[in-house]
């Protein structure tokens, strides 16, 4: 079994609890997963708590997917558990996730309806503000640009209101400004009270929107905690203080021999 | 599951290319198949050049003018003549596709006719020239020649059997002969019997004369009795072999119900395998197919919504094709409601089929290309007929054709479509094929995802 020890934060190493220590309302402990021979995930533990962006890193094949898709129910864990979920698991998959021969209003329709929202309407609505997709709202998402794609796509991943949203990458493929556009809205929804966590290869988005980081690499969870202790750790074993965080990130894998 | 396919109905409605060929193509292959049943083949074109001076046209057959020209009739009826003067112009004609064929009658063939009716061996024979471009063709044209020149030899047949049956009754029973304007009385048997049996009357019994006399009877008896049987002989030899068919398998399916038959199953595959399969597959290539199954649908409700969709079209348009058909060829309206449970059974199975491959294939193009590469072989083996292969070709044709619904869907169409053959075994045979590969595509799901 590979080490832990690179995790800096008790609170995040005690599966279960929010490495700030609220009650988290989304809890996995030691989840293991293979594919074939393969260990995707060895031991990965994670937490969030309400209200929390939590950022998943890691290079290509890290694991990051595997375990968004384990914590959002789509596939089992080989190993560990999910120790504490709510009923509702928002996910957002990298691919928008949505129907191009249908329109904006017609995808929040459909998927209000298989969610059975009490009222379709009055949702759609909502998520067309919340969106502000209000003016497409008649358009066929295949018309949609890249960012409005996933806009769409992270709203039908809201309509079931679950107080944890998974997102995978959320904005691969976006222009800056799609990409700011997308962060404030998710910074909004997190200001509401949902628990993000997002997969992301963007260190600087990790850094700048992450409350709690968590490292991944080669399916080991090699660091959680805030991104500010990332920096910190990576500083004391350099022994180099400052810096970019893009550049403590990369120091940190290469000490691990990543 | 509602809503998911009145979504797919309504993508489905947005894909004007997809709708434009669900509707059109039953129409175009009503028309098509229409068109071939009730036009059946026109008669070829045939270049006739008769050599046979006019005045050579009849033989004399018993003192009887046959013509030999009327005889052949049967040869001209089966073809459009089309009269030539020379050899030269029915070769060219032949040559520049204009007939299939040249007939030629050579000037000496009553002579050889003439000839073969007093013994002679030299048989009378025509010429036939015609192009081989394909082996099709030639089989078509040998084919049809031959067939046509048998007619004209059974005419000729008969009408040299009755003169010759003609001859052996006026030997038995005697009566007037002409030949070259003069007239005969024939004594016949019969009465050389009855003047014999007179005659022997008044000889003493027992003398030589008497002995002599009453083997000439016995002679004539004898072969009074066994010409009798030489009318039954000639007759047999016109028609030496008779066909009389008894149906063992199967119900007497009028051509037309048949051809209707086929073209709705073949329709029903490709539509409801190709949309099957490929609405399956597009949840995926849609990356929605994770979000459905996360809760909202069931995988095996997700297969059955598709199921559901494909048969629903498949079903509409089978109807529109049948419907289309009937304006060609005799259907049975009374059965209606049986023409949707054969159409409605066969769709579900084709259905059920289609999403065991989009799950299997997993991308539309993909879905669809294995989708329309497996219909064609099934289409085939469903319609090999019994003894056209070996027994054991046969048996193991059958078994791979019961293990798709194309053999029974075209079972249970002929049966409401014909009123012959009974319903329900193609029906359990669709429907439980249904359930198998609905369960296969439910087994291939486990792979669908990543």
């Amino acid at each position: 079994m590979a080490h832990r020890a690179a995790s800096t934060s008790a609170a995040a190493d005690r599966a279960g609890a929010s490495p700030h220590g609220h009650e988290p309302v989304l809890a996995a402990r030691d989840l293991v997963k293979r594919y074939g021979s393969r260990e995707a995930l060895r031991g990965v533990s994670v937490a969030a708590a309400p209200g929390e962006l939590v950022a998943v890193i890691g290079p290509n094949g890290a694991g990051k997917t595997t375990l968004l898709t384990i914590l959002a129910g789509i596939q089992p864990a080989d190993g560990g558990q999910v120790v504490t979920a709510p009923e509702r698991v928002g996910w957002v998959p990298q691919q928008p996730s949505l129907y191009g021969k249908l329109t904006v209003a017609e995808n929040l329709r459909l998927f209000a309806r298989l969610e059975r929202r009490p009222d379709v309407e009055g949702t759609v609505e909502q998520m067309l503000d919340q969106t502000a997709l209000a003016d497409r709202a008649g358009d066929l998402a295949s018309t949609l640009s890249g960012g409005n794609k996933q806009r769409l796509n992270i709203a039908i991943g809201l309509l079931a209101e679950p107080p944890v949203l998974l997102l995978d990458e959320p904005s691969a493929a976006l222009d800056p400004r799609q990409r700011e556009r997308l962060w404030e809205f998710i910074g909004g929804l997190a200001a509401s009270g949902t628990a993000v966590i997002y997969a992301t290869h963007n260190v600087q988005e990790a850094e700048r929107f992450g409350r709690q980081v968590v490292v991944l690499a080669d399916g080991e969870r090699l660091f959680a905690g805030s991104p500010g202790e990332l920096e910190r750790v990576v500083g004391e074993r350099s022994g180099e203080a400052g810096g970019d965080f893009e550049a403590a990130f990369v120091e940190f894998l290469r000490q691990r021999g990543h | 599951m509602r809503w998911l396919l009145a979504k797919d109905l309504r993508i489905l409605r947005r894909s004007p290319f997809l709708v434009a060929l669900l509707v059109l193509y039953p129409i175009i292959i009503a028309a098509l198949v229409g068109f071939a049943v009730t036009s059946g083949p026109g008669k070829p074109r045939v270049a006739i050049l008769n050599l046979v001076p006019p005045a050579a046209n009849t033989i004399s057959l018993g003192g009887e003018k046959v013509n030999v020209a009327k005889q052949a009739q049967p040869l001209y009826d089966s073809v459009e003549p089309i009269r030539v003067h020379s050899r030269a112009e029915a070769l060219q004609r032949v040559r520049d596709g204009d007939v299939l064929g040249a007939l030629i009658i050579p000037p000496d063939i009553t002579q050889n006719l003439q000839a073969a009716t007093l013994g002679g061996t030299k048989p009378a024979r025509l010429q036939f020239l015609f192009n081989a471009e394909d082996p099709a063709k030639q089989s078509f044209v040998e084919n049809t020649l031959k067939a046509r020149v048998q007619d004209a030899n059974t005419a000729l047949a008969k009408k040299f059997t009755r003169v010759a049956a003609d001859y052996i009754r006026l030997l038995s029973t005697g009566g007037t002969f002409s030949i070259i304007g003069s007239s005969f009385n024939v004594l016949g048997l019969q009465r050389t019997e009855a003047i014999l049996q007179q005659v022997s009357r008044s000889v003493p019994k027992g003398s030589a004369a008497a002995k002599q006399l009453a083997q000439v009877i016995q002679f004539a008896t004898l072969a009074r009795q066994n010409l009798g049987l030489a009318n039954g002989v000639l007759s047999a030899v016109g028609t030496p072999i008779r066909i009389d068919t008894t149906i063992v398998k199967g119900g007497k399916t009028p051509l037309g119900a048949f051809a209707a038959a086929v073209a709705v199953a073949v329709t029903l595959m490709f539509v409801t395998l190709l949309l099957a399969a490929g609405a399956l597959a597009l949840e995926r290539e849609e990356n929605a197919f994770l979000r459905l199954v996360r809760g909202l649908v069931s995988q095996t409700g997700l297969l059955v919504e598709k199921v559901g969709l494909a048969t629903i079209c498949s079903a509409a348009v089978g109807l529109i094709l049948l419907v289309g058909l009937s304006f060609f060829v005799a259907l049975p309206w009374s059965r209606f409601g049986l023409w949707v449970i054969a159409v409605a059974a066969g769709a579900l199975a084709f259905g059920a089929l289609g999403v065991a491959m989009g799950a299997l294939a997993r991308e539309v193009r993909a879905a669809s290309l294995l989708a329309f590469m497996a219909s064609l072989p099934i289409a085939v083996l469903g319609l090999v007929p019994s003894g056209a292969v070996s027994s054991g070709l046969y048996d193991l044709v059958r078994v791979v054709s019961a293990a798709f619904p194309f053999k029974a869907t075209l079972d249970a169409l002929k049966a409401a479509l014909s009123q012959t053959g009974g319903m329900s075994g193609p029906l359990l045979h669709l429907i439980l094929l249904a359930v198998v590969f609905t369960a296969v595509a439910r087994l291939a799901l486990r792979r669908f995802a990543y």
